[in-house]
């Protein structure tokens, strides 16, 4: 935390005044005998913010996330939703996933009402809650087409309508742009940010890179490899007011980018 | 294959097959080898004969029967091992053991077990094709991205949505492929368990003709064999290649 304070470009480094919609207690992970993931992690998830878990690989930041989502059990501390512990996934949370994990024998309407069909709604409602999610991700007039008749960035895009259609509080996306090339990642990126300002949600994303966190963040938290700790917490501090392509030029922006840089590659050597 | 860059297509090869038999059985080389000509006017007639069709529909009948029994134990194993590790160390042995064993061995005993009807032909399809279908299944649900199945409890899908909704359509392609393959073992067995047992359906008849030295009966009856196995064969191939797409892009 102290590089964090000495930054410039950072902020307070703890907000505990906020009203935390999620929050990770003491939790641990390890692996067999010798493998230590997660190692006493504490955190806390502002409702309404978007949190970036960002870190090299092997720092243990899905694991953290599967733990957050109920897929994976701690073998130490607690998560809280909503100050209930997490005992298995939940309604209030949905997940993006890396690998899109869509159904290939299903159209886009169908992935995306998924959720509520699991949950048994009626097919008039989920389906018109589909449409109007495949509308919001801009996929609209591909409703029956099939996963493999989409590429890699609109498939994401059914992923995270699919999340959004069962109106969950917590969104928790697993590098969900690593699979998307540059370009589509761009766009995605910005219209991510324009849904979640539309749609108030609280979003926990995992991501291995330092310009994507720092972009999309309110909050991001370094964690450092094997076992993996909170290195730092960052709020980079640049207004959301402005456009997209400004924010990529702006100063805060690109000096975050680059102190989160300097501290992170120690841990490549 | 193309000779001198003309393509040949692949019915050619038969053709010239079916001209050495015609020729062969011609020239009577071998009491056994009627003209091919001989057969295929015997095949005309011998579908029409009722003790033929009668004995086709029992073993039609068998067939169905066991298949059904079959796909829905292979299926039913298939999951269990690929989804429960206990069901794995316990029955993957087995499995493993009944899909490789030579089977023929076993019908003389199914026989005794069972007797000389319709169960005994129905027990051979199951124990020719439930293993391979078994372990097809297993291939196909330890292929399923994990993703998948965490998506399905991600949105809040009970066990058995995960399996009826998620799982079960993931492995379909291998399932398919096992239920093919099952086939064809069944259509074996059949053939080998009715030349043992002899007494029942079809059976009986390639032992009349057989021991009456009645081979243009016997040709065109073992003809009317191979066109069935390969019937059915293609149309699972049909059924596999229509959900191909999706086992191709599952990654």
């Amino acid at each position: 935390m102290a590089s964090a304070a000495a930054a410039p470009a950072y902020k307070g480094t703890t907000e505990t005044s906020k009203d935390n919609i999620v929050e990770v207690r003491n939790i641990s992970k390890t692996y067999g005998t010798d493998i230590h993931a997660l190692d006493a992690i504490n955190l806390a998830f502002p409702t309404g913010q978007m949190t970036t878990l960002l870190g090299p690989s092997g720092c243990g930041k899905t694991t953290l996330l599967k733990i957050i989502a109920g897929l994976l059990e701690p073998s130490d501390g607690q998560v809280f939703v909503h100050g209930r512990p997490v005992t298995g996934p939940g309604p209030e949370r949905a997940f993006v996933f890396q690998d899109f994990a869509l159904l290939p024998w299903a159209t886009v309407l169908r992935n995306v009402g998924f959720g509520l069909e699991l949950t048994k709604h009626p097919k008039s409602e989920r389906e018109e809650k589909a449409r109007h999610y495949i509308n919001e991700v801009g996929l609209a007039g591909f409703e029956d087409k099939y996963p493999h008749e989409l590429s890699g960035g609109m498939r994401q895009r059914v992923g995270l309508a699919r999340a959004m259609a069962v109106d969950a509080d917590v969104l928790l996306m697993d590098e969900p742009f690593s699979a998307v090339d540059e370009q589509t990642r761009r766009k995605f990126q910005e219209d991510l940010l324009h849904l979640l300002s539309v749609e108030r949600k609280t979003v926990i994303f995992v991501t291995h890179s330092i310009e994507e966190a720092v972009y999309v963040s309110d909050q991001i938290v370094l964690l450092s490899p094997r076992p993996g700790r909170i290195h730092a917490t960052i709020r980079p501090d640049i207004s959301r007011d402005i456009s997209p392509d400004d924010i990529r030029r702006n100063k805060t922006y690109l000096d975050t980018v680059e102190e989160i840089w300097t501290d992170l590659r120690k841990y490549l050597d | 294959m193309s000779i001198y860059g003309f393509r040949i297509p692949p019915v050619f090869s038969l053709l010239i097959w079916i001209a050495i038999w015609e020729v062969a059985g011609q020239l009577e080389l071998a009491f056994i080898l009627p003209p091919f000509s001989a057969v295929l006017a015997q095949l005309v007639i011998l579908v029409q004969r009722a003790d033929f069709q009668a004995a086709a529909l029992l073993t039609f009948q068998s067939f169905a029967i066991g298949m059904a029994i079959a796909i829905l134990l292979g299926v039913v194993i298939g999951f269990l091992m690929g989804t429960n590790k206990i069901a794995n160390s316990v029955l993957g042995m087995w499995v493993n053991i009944f899909a490789s064993a030579p089977l023929s061995s076993l019908v003389p005993v199914l026989m005794l077990l069972f007797g000389l009807g319709q169960t005994t032909i129905v027990v051979t399809v199951v124990l020719f094709s439930t293993w391979i279908i078994a372990l097809d299944t297993y291939a196909g649900v330890r292929h399923i991205s994990p993703s998948l199945s965490e998506m399905g409890r991600c949105f809040g899908a009970s066990r058995w949505q995960l399996i009826s909704k998620v799982l079960f359509w993931a492995a379909l392609p291998e399932i398919l492929a096992g239920i093919r393959m099952g086939l064809i073992r069944a259509v074996k067995g059949i053939v080998i368990g009715q030349l043992l047992v002899s007494v029942v359906a079809l059976g009986r008849l390639f032992r009349t003709f057989s021991d009456n030295f009645q081979f243009e009966e016997f040709w065109a009856l073992t003809i009317i064999l191979f066109i069935f196995a390969l019937v059915f064969s293609s149309a699972i191939g049909w059924l596999e290649h229509k959900v191909e797409y999706y086992a191709s892009t599952r990654a």
